[in-house]
């Protein structure tokens, strides 16, 4: 005992030196912590940066102001306003002849057709549409503001530059010529594209919508939510409060474990060989890519509803059963209220999962052009990252900053479904 | 909740079958270098007609014509875009599944290139170059065949410059990759005469000494988008790429393609046959399904009308190469005429 003594200032003198290193040790710690999160912020910083940078450009679009002579002669000689003869007349005709018009000095094919190229083929469409709406326009002037082609765009937004070598742009000089001229007389603007996001996909690159794309992954989104939640919670509910724990419900953990990690694309396979080799449903489906990614969703439920069942505590199911519930009325009345939230908060990141997913909906023939836009979860469609991934395939330069807002789109998406979890979690979580 | 469940399980299985029964959409499928102007055609068609926009989905050549001669019926589709001519097999494979008269469409020519950016200067390079670049074995002059020694163009043809052999295209899983190793590689291939003769003796030899890409890092696989590819030739300066003539059209203001056996590739020469990678593009359609599909007749006149495939159509300016006009006429008259495919 006596040599305890003088080891007192020894420890003392131990710990006094090691306490510098000890801080020093947590602070290098925290330091490292600091530097992962600052890098993961920076990369996620550059990312959005370049995508938004890329993108912005295409929610603006260059359209030409036209003044079109619409002589009841070309369109309707007979003057019977007659719905089949309206459609029939030659409409792209017209706008050549205005473009025409406009620049009487152009008179060899070439230039003509370099002419014809400003306007988007859009033109000769919407003036079909505006006479049919109203029969009254012929035989009068019509104003129509059309899309500007592409690569008239391209220039009007920069991308395309003057000062390079003729030869090496898609537009050439005496086009610019007559882009500034137009511009002289105030018949080119830049305004907001609300092209963008009403209509379907298309070949030109100025007349390429997203409501095509966003409303498939919206007929999507509502199938795999239709049949994901109530059979993820159904099957969570039954394992975690009824089922006895013996060998076979081990399995089907393990099982469900392991379906969460299987790749995609084995879903898409899945999808083909039952839902439309077996049972013959319609290829490209929003009903069918709503069951695929169901299928791949219904793991993510099941485990996050288990974990949400798990923390409410057991202290109010003993009070629901002494006062003589069933174990029925105990898990509706009392458990699975509280547990709601948790289990909501699973399947909207589940959801959000399938939302980006492009794989399985290889498999089912959801990437494809698709024009018109799916009124029901049977018409032809294809998904938000299906579009972004064609775009990107394309190559019309105009595509670039179009793929670029697309994924902005995307990227809003995800971010209001995280959001929402997080503020339902938020709202009604409970502690205890 | 359970009885809802089951009551829309059986409302949407209604849904199904009565989509299943009843189809009024043409369905394409096939070759994604055909994709670009079979939905242009199928977007017009849409716009101009009262039908409905045909669905195309670039499923490749090969996946293509499998799920097209899969049967006949709405649950099959309706045409076959194809960056090749169908093969015996394929028609073979039809005929057992009921699809008995198939209308073949030639569409015109895609040529492939092979480009650098525009911060070099142009190669001048012959198909036997190509073949000394990429092949895996090359011949050594006494008729043997030895692994490919060249690490540089200056290498194989002192005429070429001093840089190092990189070559960005597609993986083997591409039509173009397979069309550039029968054209390109396969064509200086046949330039040395002992390797030309096995064709007759030893065809499986001569296949694979001609087929196949070298492995050492000299011919990179750069993945199905094109896009991708130019963007990687101006970031590296030294680097070739091979794509279609459509990227290289959009894109002349970064990338150049380089002349094959003396030969720019730009549309005229592509047109006329003097440029020797390019390729014939076609169409396959099922004639059990015109009249059964609404709009099946009217969608092939449209495809080969002057207005769409003619030299000012508007499939030229997406970058397809149109036949002569003699050609055209010819292929037009089989569409509209509904000529079925005799092989």
């Amino acid at each position: 005992m006596s040599d305890t003594a003088p080891a007192r200032p020894a420890t003392a003198e131990a710990v006094a030196r090691g306490l510098r290193r000890r801080y020093a040790a947590e602070q290098r710690f925290r330091l490292y912590g600091m530097a992962a999160i600052g890098f993961a912020l920076a990369v996620l910083t550059i990312l959005f940066a370049t995508v938004v940078a890329n993108g912005w450009s295409a929610f603006r679009q260059t359209y030409i102001q036209l003044d079109l002579p619409l002589e009841a002669a070309d369109i309707d000689p007979d003057g019977t306003r007659d719905p089949a003869v309206l459609s029939r007349a030659d409409y792209e005709g017209l706008v050549k002849k205005t473009l025409r018009g406009m620049f009487p000095d152009v008179t060899n094919r070439r230039e003509k057709r370099e002419l014809y190229d400003l306007v988007s083929s859009a033109a000769a469409f919407d003036l079909r549409d505006a006479v049919l709406e109203d029969p009254s326009l012929v035989g009068g002037t019509f104003q129509l503001r059309v899309p500007a082609s592409d690569d008239l765009d391209m220039y009007m937004k920069g991308y395309i530059r003057a000062d390079s070598p003729e030869d090496e742009r898609r537009i050439s000089d005496r086009q610019i010529a007559r882009i500034e001229a137009l511009r002289e007389q105030g018949r080119v603007e830049t305004g907001f594209n609300l092209g963008f996001f009403i209509s379907g996909d298309s070949r030109e690159p100025e007349l390429a919508g997203i409501a095509g794309a966003a409303l498939g992954s919206l007929w999507t989104m509502l199938v795999v939510l239709i049949l994901s939640f109530p059979l993820g919670v159904m099957a969570a509910i039954y394992l975690e409060e009824f089922a006895p724990r013996n060998r076979w419900t081990d399995i089907i953990e393990v099982n469900i474990n392991n379906l969460a990690a299987v790749p995609s694309i084995v879903f898409g396979l899945l999808g083909l060989a039952v839902f439309l080799n077996f049972f013959g449903l319609p290829r490209s489906a929003p009903l069918v890519g709503g069951m695929v990614l169901a299928l791949m969703t219904l793991p993510t439920v099941i485990i996050a509803g288990r974990a949400a069942l798990q923390a409410v505590p057991p202290s109010i199911r003993e009070a629901a059963l002494g006062l003589g519930a069933s174990r029925m009325q105990m898990v509706g009345g009392h458990v699975l209220p509280l547990a709601m939230p948790g289990m909501l908060t699973g399947a909207i990141i589940g959801m959000a999962r399938a939302l980006g997913e492009t794989a399985p909906l290889l498999m089912i023939g959801m990437v494809a052009f698709i024009v018109d836009l799916p009124k029901g979860p049977l018409d032809a469609a294809t998904a938000l990252p299906v579009q972004i991934f064609l775009w990107a395939d394309s190559p019309e330069r105009a595509f670039v900053e179009r793929t670029s807002a697309a994924t902005i789109v995307l990227l809003v998406f995800l971010i209001c479904m995280n959001l929402g979890a997080v503020l339902l979690r938020r709202k009604f979580e409970r502690r205890w | 909740m359970t009885r809802k469940m089951l009551v829309l399980a059986f409302v949407m299985a209604g849904f199904a079958a009565g989509a299943a029964e009843a189809r009024d959409q043409i369905r394409i499928v096939g070759s994604s270098t055909v994709f670009p102007f079979s939905t242009t055609v199928a977007e017009r068609f849409g716009k101009s007609t009262s039908f409905k926009t045909p669905v195309v989905e670039a499923t490749g050549s090969g996946g293509g014509l499998k799920l097209f001669c899969a049967g006949v019926g709405v649950g099959h589709p309706d045409i076959a875009n194809s960056s090749r001519r169908i093969k015996a097999s394929e028609v073979e494979m039809c005929a057992n599944n009921g699809v008995a008269e198939i209308i073949e469409i030639k569409v015109g020519y895609d040529g492939i290139v092979i480009a650098n950016s525009k911060k070099t200067a142009r190669y001048e390079l012959s198909l036997r170059d190509i073949f000394l670049a990429l092949a895996k074995d090359v011949p050594d002059g006494s008729g043997k065949l030895v692994p490919n020694p060249y690490k540089t163009w200056k290498d194989l043809n002192p005429s070429l410059p001093d840089t190092r052999i990189e070559v960005l295209g597609p993986p083997p899983t591409s039509g173009t990759r397979d069309a550039f190793v029968e054209l390109a590689l396969e064509g200086g291939c046949r330039d040395f005469d002992w390797i030309e003769a096995l064709r007759e003796s030893d065809k499986n030899r001569y296949k694979s000494i001609c087929h196949t890409i070298r492995e050492d890092g000299a011919y990179v696989e750069a993945g199905e988008n094109d896009n991708l590819i130019v963007q990687k030739l101006e970031a590296n300066p030294d680097a070739l790429g091979v794509f279609g003539f459509s990227f290289l059209d959009q894109n002349s203001d970064k990338v150049q393609g380089s002349k094959v056996n003396g030969v720019v590739p730009d549309f005229d020469e592509i047109a006329n046959g003097n440029y020797p990678v390019s390729r014939p593009l076609y169409f396959y359609a099922k004639k059990a399904h015109v009249g059964v599909i609404p709009g099946m007749a009217e969608f092939l006149a449209e495809f080969t009308g002057d207005r769409a495939w003619g030299e000012d159509g508007y499939l030229a300016d997406k970058g397809l190469i149109p036949m002569l006009d003699e050609e055209r006429e010819a292929w037009r008259q089989k569409a509209i005429g509904l000529a079925p495919l005799a092989m």
